[in-house]
C-alpha cells in the first residue's frame, strides 16, 4: 500500500465519522455507557481489593515463648522462625512491653493490672507476619512444632472468616467485570453492525468499481478505532475527575478514616489506559466483523 | 482480436433456474453491441457474467486477457478495473460529491492525486458535468446521475464498457443524451455492450444486436433491429 493510500484511508475513516452522524452518535453512546459502567466497577473493585489486602496485612501471629527458655534459646528460636520460608518479619516483644501495652489498652481500668508489674505472668512474644497472609494458618502449625514454643495464636476464627470474605469479594469482582465487558462487546458490536449494514450498498458499489477487500476494510478499521476511542473519552475523564474528588472527600472526612483509598495517580491512569484499550478493541472488532459479511460480492 | 469471447457458456443457479444454456459470442475491439430480449430470458445473467458478478457453471469467458471462469476471488478487482460498468439505478455513492464518486475509481488503483484530478476533470468534461463537480448525487437529475456513473466507468480507460439498461430509468429526451455520450465513448475506441429494452434507440442508432431468448442466442445481426413489440 502506498503512503498516500494509507493517508486516504485515515482521512476517509475520520470523514465517515462525520458523514454518518446519527449512526456515529449511536455507536459512541453505546461505547460510552458501557465503558462508564465497566470503569466505575473497576475503580470500586480495585479499591475493595486493596482494602481486603490491607485487612489481611494486619493479620499477625503471636508466638508465646516458653517461660523456661533462656536468652540463648530465645535467640535460637528467633533464627529458626526467621528461617521459615513463609515468614516475612519477626519482631520480639518482651513481656514487660506486653504488659505495658495491655495496661494502656485497658485505659482507666488499667490500674488494676499495675499490681502485676511485680510478678509479670505474661510470656515473651515473637510477633510474626507471613509473607502471604493467606498462609498464616499453615505457618502457625509449623511454628507450633518448634522447640520452646508455648503457644501460637492468630485469632483463627476471625482470620479464616476474613479470608473467605475477601476471596469472595475478589472473585465476584473479577466475574462482574468480565461479565460487563462481555455484554459491552456484544452491545457495541451490534450497534456498529447496524451502522455498517446501512452502508451495505456502499460497500457493494466499491467492489463493483474494483476496490480490493483490503481497500474497503481500512477506512472501516480507522472508523471503528475512532468510535471506540471517542466512546472512551467521556467515561475516562468523568470517572478520573470523580475519583480524584472522592479521594479528597474521603481523606478530608475524619469519620471515614478507616477507609483507605488507592491513590488517584496510578489508578486513574491505569483505568484510562484500560478503557481506551477496550474501546479501541471493541470498535475495531465490531466494525471488522460487520464489514466482513458484505465483502463477498 | 476479440475483446470479449464466450465459449459454450452455461449458467444454472443454485435454485435450479437455467439462465444461460450454451452461448458462444465473439465481440471485437471497438464494437457497439445491443443485448436485447424479453424479461427473464437471461439478458441480465449474460451481463452479470461479464463483470463476474456471476460465475459460469460451464464454459469459458475471456474479457481482455482475463479468464473469468477460473478467476480467483481476490483477482476480481483486477478485472473490474479493466472494465467499466453502468447500471440502471446509477449506483453512485450517496455521500460523495460528483467529483469524489468519479475519483473513487482511481483512488482504488492508487493513482496520484495530480493524475486523479486531471483524469476526473477530463471525463467530467466528456459527460458535460464539469460545472457540477461539487454537487451530491441527490442534487442532480436522473440523466445527470447516469452521466456521473458513465464518467466513473470510463475514468480509468477501460477497454470494455458494460451498460445494464442505462436508460431504463430515464425519460426519452434524457435517454438520447446518454446515447450520444455512449456513442462518443465508443468512437474513442471503447467496446460497449449495452443491455436494453428501448426499442426506439435500437432501431434508430443501428448497431450489432444480440437477442437472447431462453438462455440462448436467438439472433445476432450486424446493424439489426429491436425485433420485439416492446
Amino acid at each position: 500500500m502506498k503512503g498516500r493510500t494509507f493517508v486516504r484511508h485515515l482521512k476517509e475513516g475520520a470523514k465517515n465519522i462525520g458523514r454518518n452522524g446519527w449512526m456515529t452518535f449511536a455507536s459512541v453512546s453505546a461505547v460510552t455507557i458501557m465503558l462508564f459502567v465497566v470503569g466505575a466497577f473497576l475503580l470500586l473493585i480495585m479499591n475493595m481489593n486493596a482494602f481486603a489486602d490491607s485487612l489481611e496485612d494486619d493479620v499477625e501471629l503471636r508466638v508465646f515463648i516458653e517461660l523456661t527458655a533462656d536468652e540463648e534459646q530465645q535467640d535460637e528460636l528467633e533464627t529458626e522462625i526467621a528461617g521459615l520460608s513463609q515468614v516475612d518479619t519477626v519482631e520480639f516483644v518482651p513481656r514487660e512491653e506486653g504488659l505495658e501495652n495491655l495496661i494502656v489498652s485497658f485505659g482507666d481500668q488499667g490500674q488494676v493490672l499495675e499490681a502485676l508489674r511485680e510478678e509479670n505472668p505474661l510470656n515473651d512474644v515473637f510477633v510474626v507476619q507471613a509473607e502471604d497472609p493467606q498462609q498464616t494458618q499453615v505457618l502457625a502449625d509449623e511454628i507450633q512444632t518448634l522447640e520452646n514454643v508455648d503457644d501460637v495464636e492468630y485469632g483463627a476464627d476471625i482470620v479464616d472468616q476474613l479470608f473467605s470474605v475477601t476471596n469472595i469479594l475478589r472473585y465476584a469482582g473479577i466475574a462482574v467485570i468480565a461479565g460487563l465487558m462481555f455484554t459491552a462487546m456484544f452491545l457495541i458490536a451490534n450497534t456498529i453492525k447496524i451502522t455498517i449494514i446501512a452502508r451495505k450498498r456502499e460497500i457493494q458499489i466499491m467492489k463493483l468499481v474494483g476496490a480490493t477487500n483490503g481497500f474497503i476494510r481500512w477506512p472501516f478499521f480507522v472508523e471503528g478505532l475512532l468510535l471506540g476511542l471517542l466512546g472512551a473519552v467521556i467515561p475516562v475523564s468523568a470517572l478520573s475527575y470523580g475519583y480524584v474528588r472522592l479521594v479528597d472527600l474521603v481523606e478530608g472526612t475524619p469519620e471515614l478514616g478507616f477507609l483507605t483509598m488507592l491513590p488517584a495517580n496510578p489508578l486513574t491512569l491505569q483505568m484510562a489506559a484500560l478503557l481506551l484499550g477496550i474501546g479501541a478493541f471493541i470498535g475495531i472488532w465490531g466494525s471488522m466483523m460487520s464489514v466482513r459479511k458484505f465483502l463477498k460480492v | 482480436m476479440y475483446v470479449i469471447t464466450m465459449n459454450e457458456v452455461w449458467k444454472t443457479y443454485p435454485n435450479g433456474v437455467m439462465a444461460i444454456n450454451g452461448i458462444d459470442i465473439h465481440i471485437d475491439k471497438g464494437e457497439f453491441v445491443y443485448v436485447v430480449g424479453p424479461s427473464g430470458a437471461g439478458k441480465s445473467t449474460f451481463i452479470k457474467l461479464m463483470y463476474r458478478e456471476e460465475k459460469p457453471t460451464r464454459g469459458t469467458i475471456t474479457i481482455d486477457t482475463e479468464q473469468l471462469a477460473d478467476l480467483k476471488e481476490r483477482h476480481i478487482p483486477r478485472l473490474r478495473r479493466k472494465i467499466g460498468v453502468v447500471f440502471q439505478d446509477f449506483k453512485l455513492l450517496p455521500s460523495l460529491s460528483v467529483y469524489e464518486n468519479v475519483a473513487f475509481a482511481l483512488e482504488v488503483i492508487e493513482e496520484s492525486s495530480a493524475n486523479i484530478k486531471r483524469r476526473v476533470m477530463q471525463v467530467l468534461d466528456i459527460v458535460r458535468l464539469k460545472n457540477k463537480a461539487r454537487f451530491l448525487p441527490h442534487e442532480l437529475s436522473g440523466g445527470e446521475q447516469q452521466r456521473v456513473a458513465i464518467a466513473r466507468a470510463i475514468v480509468n480507460n477501460p477497454s470494455v464498457l458494460i451498460a445494464d439498461e442505462p436508460t431504463g430509468n430515464l425519460d426519452p429526451e434524457t435517454s438520447w443524451e446518454i446515447m450520444r455520450i455512449l456513442e462518443e465513448i465508443n468512437d474513442r475506441g471503447t467496446t460497449i455492450v449495452m443491455a436494453t429494452h428501448n426499442k426506439e434507440i435500437v432501431n434508430t442508432i443501428r448497431k450489432r444486436v444480440i437477442a437472447i431468448e431462453g438462455g440462448r442466442v436467438a439472433r445476432d445481426e450486424v446493424k439489426g433491429d429491436y425485433g420485439y413489440e416492446r
